[in-house]
Order: structure tokens, then C-alpha cells, then sequence
């Protein structure tokens, strides 16, 4: 259980967003410039929220009263970006690996197997990120943050640097995903297709508050809503 | 076909070490400086980007003078240095070292913090949600990504330190097998009669030897590049 409540000013532009995520996968919905991707990466711990609280489980990751401010590298909270950030120097096995190492655990070679396996990227695992293709390079980064072995799990528009049949291709992973790993997750889009086949809970934000919280219906009137306009 | 006297030899032998050592010390500090300098915001960062580049635009005496009354026999710090470790620097070779490290340490700071600069930030903050410390980060994945730059800097400064003359001489004086460089050994044979043949062989050896340093450093800088895209 995730609960956030932070409120952040970044220029003209100001957020003040309070919701809460159970298991399973909850939609962070709304159009470009509404705030998402800055109150994910107050989740993940790299852009301080002026003021607030964000909890997960039993452990505090900020509190602006208590003066609590876990870093980033020790939230264990797994973050797939937009446009991957897989890293340019390391091949596909290493940056499958780097956060396994950085972390110190013992090499678990079942669970690449595992995680390799549901996302088709074996025979890549030689390759620098520069030698793959977007889908590639996105089913890489899923991998990654997957394979640290996170507690959570952020997804910012993981399909959007991608086309149509490529997103056909990676979205059954992420469902896979939901339905086997068990990973709470933070998802990230303004494309509500996409979220009705993946999502489990909705939080639709307009300028950076919240506009409403629920299940998909959330997604059918705010598309509604914005079809009417 | 270049036949060296043993004297020219000395100079010469002389000088790889010196170069070799300036770069080698003055790295770790290079690389810190560099880092604060492209990631860090800091009361006085004007000021230490100053100072750095200070001997860039001073005259070479001046840098000599000064390295001479701070790290010379009666200056505060060489007699601190001299008394707790040990290290003096006052017309011995490790005083050319110095002082070639400072003279080429501008070029050193600037290539690194340029690279440095040129990183994709946002890699470094995927690096983070994975778990890696600052150090780590660092080492993983910023210095890998700012190779190319952090050895056209060692080559820059490993170059300069070759080519040092002013400041090396004023601090450290021209004392043949001890602190007489290339560039030294070069400026007394031109002021002896007879001075010419030898004069003439050290310029080629300088010559070689920065080429040499050249397309070694281009070679280390092409690896680098082409490991970033594909195979």
C-alpha cells in the first residue's frame, strides 16, 4: 500500500496530489503537463516535494515534518523510464545485472531466467543498448528494474517512445506481469487504451491535482469528459 | 640513426618520469575538481574555477615564483611537508613534477569537467532508483562515460608537463640528471657553442614523443566512442 501527499511548486507550475495505491497496477491518467511524472519521481526519491508525506508498507520514504528523506538508491522502489536510460556502456547483461550488484545480493539465476524469459530478451544479452530497436530497448529497461527486485514498481509511459505494433508487443509482458509477479505498480500514461487493458485502479489528475480516484469508470468519464469538449 | 649522448638520455628519461608523474598526481585532484565544478553548486565556485585556471593566463615565472615561496625550502608549506613526511620539493625532481602538475592541471580540469558536463543526467538518476550510491554512481557510471574526455585531459596535461619550461626553471632551477627536461636540456645547449647537434636531436625526441602521445590518446579516445554504439 502506497500512500502519497506531497505538494511541490516547479515554476508558474504547482502540485498538490493526495492518493493512495493499492496492489495491483494504479493508472496515473491525465493529459501531458498535469503532473505525473513529477509526483513519480517524488516517489522514487529524485525530486524532493516541498511539503508532505509518502509511505509504503510500514516504512516512511518522506515526511517534510518529520525531516525524513530516504535517497533515492535505498527505497528499492524499481523505475521504468520513457525513453529506457539503459546504460550506454554496459551491454544487455550487465545492465540486466547493475542493480543486483549495486545492491550486493548473490546472483539469482532463476530469477533472470524468469525475468528474461517473460520478456523475450535472451538473445540480445550480448548487445550494447545502441545495437537494439525501441522495443527492444524498452523490454531491456523493464528487465532492469524488475531484476533489482524491487518492492514497487514505476512506470512512466514505458510504450509512449513507441508505435502501434510495438506497443502490441510489449503490453502483454506488462499484463503477464500484473497477473504473475505480483509487483505493486505505478502507471504512468495519458493514453487510456492502454491503461483499460493494464490498470486496476485510476488516478485521474488535472493540473496537478487530483480529479478523481476509482476503478477503469474513472477512465470512461474522464474520456468522455474530454471527447465532449 | 639519432645517436644520444648518455647526458641526452638522462634528460630525456628524465622528463617521461616527471610527465608521468605530474599526470598520475594530479588525476585523483582532476577528477574531484572536475566533478564539483560540472555537478555541484558551492559558495566560492567562481572562485575555484579561478584559481584553477590561474596558471593557464599567468606568466610561467610567476607560477614558478610562487610554487617557490610556498613549496620551497623556507616556504610555509614545503617546510611543513619536508618536516612531517619527508617531501621536499626545493631543486629536486618531484619539485618539476609539481610543477609541471600545475601547469597542466587547467587542461586536465577542463577536458574532464566538459565531458563530464556532457552526460546525460538522467542516466545517472536511473543509476540511483537502482540502487547505486553516490561513489558507485560515480564510478560506474559517470567515469565511464566521461573516459574519452578524462584521457584527452591526461594527454593535454601529460603534454604540457613535457613542454613545461618557465615555471619549472624558476622554481626548481636547471640542475643537469636532477631537474634539466627536454625543454631545459634544449634552452642550454642552444646558449654553448657546439650546442646545435644536440640541440637538434632532443627537438626531434620531443617531437616523437609527443606524436607518439597524440595517437595514443586517439586511439583510447575511438575505443571509448565506438563501445557506446553497438557492437
Amino acid at each position: 500500500m502506497l500512500a502519497v501527499d506531497v505538494e511541490k511548486r516547479l515554476g508558474d507550475f504547482s502540485i498538490a496530489a493526495a492518493f493512495a495505491a493499492a496492489d495491483g497496477v494504479t493508472a496515473l491518467f491525465g493529459a501531458s503537463g498535469s503532473g505525473k511524472t513529477s509526483i513519480v519521481n517524488m516517489i522514487a526519491g529524485l525530486l524532493t516535494p516541498d511539503r508532505g508525506r509518502i509511505q509504503f508498507g510500514d516504512s516512511v520514504l518522506f515526511d517534510s515534518k518529520a525531516g525524513v528523506n530516504v535517497p533515492a538508491h535505498r527505497r528499492d522502489i524499481g523505475y521504468v523510464f520513457q525513453e529506457g536510460r539503459l546504460f550506454p556502456h554496459l551491454n544487455v547483461a550487465a545492465n540486466l545485472d547493475y542493480g543486483r550488484w549495486m545492491r550486493g545480493r548473490p546472483r539469482d539465476r532463476a530469477a533472470t531466467a524468469r525475468v528474461v524469459d517473460l520478456l523475450g530478451i535472451g538473445h540480445l544479452m550480448k548487445r550494447r543498448p545502441g545495437a537494439l530497436s525501441g522495443g527492444e530497448r524498452q523490454r531491456v529497461a523493464i528487465g532492469r528494474a524488475l531484476l533489482m527486485q524491487p518492492r514497487l514498481l514505476l512506470l512512466d509511459e514505458p510504450l509512449a517512445s513507441l508505435d502501434g505494433a510495438r506497443k502490441r508487443e510489449i503490453l502483454p509482458y506488462l499484463v503477464r506481469l500484473r497477473d504473475e509477479g505480483g509487483i505493486p505498480m505505478i502507471y504512468v500514461s495519458h493514453h487510456a487504451p492502454e491503461l483499460r487493458r493494464i490498470a486496476t485502479a485510476v488516478v485521474l489528475l488535472e493540473g496537478g491535482r487530483v480529479a478523481a480516484c476509482g476503478g477503469l469508470d474513472v477512465l470512461t468519464a474522464a474520456t468522455a469528459e474530454l471527447t465532449m469538449r | 640513426m639519432l645517436d644520444l649522448t648518455p647526458d641526452e638520455w638522462v634528460a630525456i628519461h628524465l622528463s617521461l618520469r616527471i610527465a608521468v608523474v605530474a599526470t598520475l598526481v594530479a588525476l585523483p585532484f582532476g577528477l574531484a575538481i572536475a566533478w564539483l565544478l560540472a555537478r555541484r553548486n558551492f559558495w566560492g565556485k567562481a572562485l575555484l574555477d579561478g584559481v584553477v585556471h590561474l596558471p593557464l593566463v599567468l606568466p610561467p615565472v610567476v607560477t614558478g615564483y610562487l610554487l617557490l615561496i610556498s613549496f620551497g625550502r623556507r616556504g610555509p608549506i614545503g617546510a611543513f611537508l619536508a618536516e612531517t613526511f619527508g617531501i621536499v620539493f626545493a631543486f629536486r625532481w618531484t619539485g618539476a613534477a609539481l610543477a609541471c602538475g600545475v601547469m597542466g592541471f587547467p587542461l586536465l580540469v577542463r577536458a574532464i569537467r566538459l565531458s563530464i558536463e556532457a552526460i546525460d543526467r538522467r542516466l545517472e538518476d536511473a543509476a540511483a532508483t537502482l540502487g547505486a550510491n553516490r561513489g558507485w554512481l560515480f564510478a560506474t557510471v559517470t567515469l565511464p562515460l566521461a573516459l574519452p574526455g578524462v584521457i584527452a585531459g591526461m594527454v593535454l596535461c601529460f603534454a604540457k608537463a613535457l613542454g613545461e619550461f618557465g615555471a619549472t626553471i624558476t622554481f626548481v632551477s636547471n640542475i643537469p640528471g636532477e631537474t634539466q627536461t627536454i625543454s631545459a636540456a634544449i634552452y642550454t645547449y642552444t646558449n654553448v657553442p657546439g650546442g646545435d647537434a644536440p640541440a637538434g636531436r632532443l627537438v626531434l625526441v620531443a617531437i616523437a614523443i609527443s606524436l607518439v602521445a597524440l595517437i595514443i590518446s586517439e586511439w583510447f579516445a575511438r575505443r571509448a566512442g565506438t563501445r557506446f554504439h553497438g557492437e
